[in-house]
């Protein structure tokens, strides 16, 4: 098997249980799901339902209970927190609700994290920081600090800074949560962009249908089990729906 | 990537600039208290040996015994049995004495013009200047040949100098001791008073033979002074002057003694002791304060892992791995500690400074002081951060981005 057919993510009868002592919850109840390169799936799902598990799984937060995941035909079900941590160094790039960028720390020395801890060395690592920046169309807000952007150019830091380690997934954690809804559209142009033009395969959690409506392929879960995994029939194109005047331009505001 | 991780951590201290040097303060105290009291006290320790040598170099007396008629006890030295062959003796025979000189002195009214003014008359030979730590600051000292020919020279302190000679030079005068005519040959250099309150520069020293031949009529000496080759040697040296004072004048074994041996390094070991008790507990007391800042270092710490904690959450999301947190955190309070530590040292150094210009003691900067308050503080830093350090190592990335 060549590494371009080998799965992005193969999680095989997946079991997770939470045990408090007190309480036992079975959070994962025997999921199985496999996404090639690629791939924009959406995974979608009420509170409860499981999904979140699902994304710290899927992002080598936390390990399963039961079963196997492969990560680009590794077997990282088992690792330890430090290779863990390797792992998603390398093969993962997180964008969350929150953006949790640094606060007082520069666009661009936010977008080099993970490249200090995968030992890069300074003059590369401003390189691919700024090529990651431009990428996500902040080449000019370089040293400007989280507080001096807007929500949307933040989730862009964060995407650049995702982006920055070239991983093989990467794993948005209802990334328009905190947004309006053009700025929704925009970041979602964004994933759709890198899925198309630069082939990343993303996962994307939301609870949100019409969000998912931008993936080519949706997941829902609930209690704990995948109920249905299907091609998106009407899926949503942002560019178009931008160009389209869909969504009213915000007014003007000069952030300095 | 440790350079990194420093360079994380500074960054991070210079964004609570006013947290960091509060933080700091308390080591900074400390060092700075541990550094001023140990110098303090060594100026002190310092001062307390200089006074002692200034009594003489390892100086050992030698007090001729009572003398017993009856049942009657006359006081030390009114025994007739020391002489000054016993003194020649021991220097010729005891190899931990390296000078001796008999001493005897009495009180004499000085005459020079229409001046007169009484002091003590000194008999000792040329090796005075030495075995008291002595100088002639103009003129010359007495010489051998004058002690063999009980010359009738002197040299005189400087309170008589200021007494007789006022606006004069000495050297060269002939006075009248006791009517008898004498040539001042030098002036002491000034002493000031000894630890007793006595004016060391209220004295006559002439040749013990001049002394004794010209000035009393006596063939015995009531005292003699010796010198040991170092200071660890006194002991030795008292032990072989006893010996061979002991033999000389046919004491048997059972018999006490007809002099008294008095071991001055005594007196300083046990002064330099108190003041190193001293020492030691004023350096004691400010390690606690020591202590106390490194305790508000280990407070911060844990109130900085708690108000970072979704910060440690993206840098583990990211790919930080556990002891990457833990070296971060644990360098910033290093640098706290070693950054408390030398500006402390700056301020001990500095209070050191004033503090001995205050006392007049001797300056003295303890380098054991300095260096170790600078690796003390940095342990401080490493023992007082490894525990915040590891709790924000253990933190969970999940439970950490949550953290609100």
């Amino acid at each position: 098997m060549s590494a371009e057919a080998k799965p992005v993510i193969e999680l095989a009868n997946v079991h997770k249980i939470y045990d408090t002592g007190a309480i036992r919850v079975h959070a994962l109840r025997g999921v199985s799901l496999r996404v090639d390169r690629g791939e924009f799936v959406a995974i979608m799902g009420a509170s409860g339902s499981g999904k979140s598990t699902l994304m710290n799984l899927i992002g080598c937060l936390d390990h399963p209970t039961r079963g196997a995941y492969h990560l680009d035909g590794i077997d990282v079900s088992q690792l330890s927190k430090d290779h863990r941590a390797d792992i998603r160094n390398r093969k993962i790039g997180f964008v969350f609700q929150g953006f949790n960028l640094l606060s007082r720390t520069s666009a661009i020395e936010n977008v080099e994290l993970p490249l200090i801890y995968a030992g890069v060395p300074v003059t590369e690592r401003h390189r691919r920081s700024r090529q990651a920046l431009a990428a996500v169309g902040l080449a000019q807000k370089e040293n400007s600090h989280p507080n001096q952007l807007s929500g949307g150019q933040q989730q862009r830091v964060a995407i650049a800074r995702a982006l920055v380690n070239h991983p093989s997934l990467l794993l948005a954690d209802e990334p328009t949560g905190n947004l309006d809804s053009r700025t929704s559209v925009e970041i979602m142009e964004l994933f759709q962009l890198l899925n198309r033009n630069t082939g990343n395969t993303v996962v994307l959690v939301t609870h949100e249908p019409d969000i998912a409506q931008f993936a080519k392929r949706i997941v829902v879960m609930k209690d704990g089990r995948v109920i249905l995994d299907q091609p998106v029939r009407q899926r949503r194109d942002a560019r178009v729906e931008l160009a389209s005047s869909l969504y009213e331009k915000p007014l003007e505001v000069t952030l300095s | 990537m440790i350079l990194d991780l420093i360079r994380i951590a500074l960054r991070a201290l210079a964004r609570n600039k006013v947290r960091s040097a509060l933080t700091m303060l308390g080591i900074i105290i400390g060092v700075a208290s541990v550094i001023a009291m140990v110098s303090l006290g060594q100026g002190a320790q310092q001062q307390v040996q200089s006074q002692i040598a200034g009594m003489g170099t390892n100086l050992l007396v030698v007090m001729a015994g009572s003398q017993k008629s009856g049942g009657f006890r006359g006081g030390l030295g009114t025994s007739t049995t020391l002489t000054p062959e016993d003194v020649e003796a021991v220097l010729r025979e005891a190899p931990a004495v390296a000078a001796a000189t008999p001493t005897v002195s009495t009180a004499v009214p000085l005459v020079f013009g229409n001046q007169n003014w009484t002091t003590r008359a000194e008999g000792a030979n040329a090796g005075y200047l030495s075995i008291r730590a002595r100088a002639v600051a103009s003129g010359e000292f007495f010489t051998e040949t004058d002690v063999r020919t009980a010359a009738r020279v002197a040299v005189i302190g400087q309170t008589v100098a200021n007494q007789l000679f006022p606006g004069l030079n000495p050297v060269g005068q002939i006075i009248r001791v006791r009517n008898l005519p004498f040539r001042v040959v030098g002036v002491l250099v000034a002493k000031g008073q000894s630890q007793f309150g006595q004016d060391q520069d209220d004295t006559l020293v002439m040749p013990y033979t001049t002394v004794m031949k010209k000035l009393l009529a006596t063939t015995y000496i009531p005292s003699a002074s010796f010198s040991a080759v170092s200071a660890s040697a006194t002991n030795e040296a008292q032990k072989e002057i006893t010996g061979i004072l002991r033999r000389r004048h046919n004491i048997r074994p059972g018999q006490d003694d007809d002099f008294t041996v008095r071991n001055l390094t005594d007196v300083a070991e046990t002064a330099e002791q108190a003041s190193k008790v001293m020492t030691m507990l004023l350096g004691g007391i400010a390690a606690v304060s020591l202590l106390v800042g490194g305790i508000g270092i280990m407070n911060i710490m844990l109130v900085s892992v708690t108000e970072r904690t979704r910060e440690i959450g993206i840098r583990m999301a990211v790919g930080a791995r556990s002891r990457h947190v833990q070296y971060q955190f644990l360098i910033e309070s290093v640098v706290l500690g070693l950054t408390g530590g030398l500006l402390g040292i700056l301020i001990g150094v500095g209070a050191s400074f004033v503090l001995s210009r205050v006392f007049q003691w001797p300056q003295l900067i303890s380098t054991t002081a300095v260096f170790g308050s600078a690796v003390f503080s940095m342990a401080i830093g490493v023992f007082f951060g490894y525990y915040p350090a590891r709790k924000a190592a253990g933190l969970d990335p999940i439970e950490a981005l949550r953290f609100e």
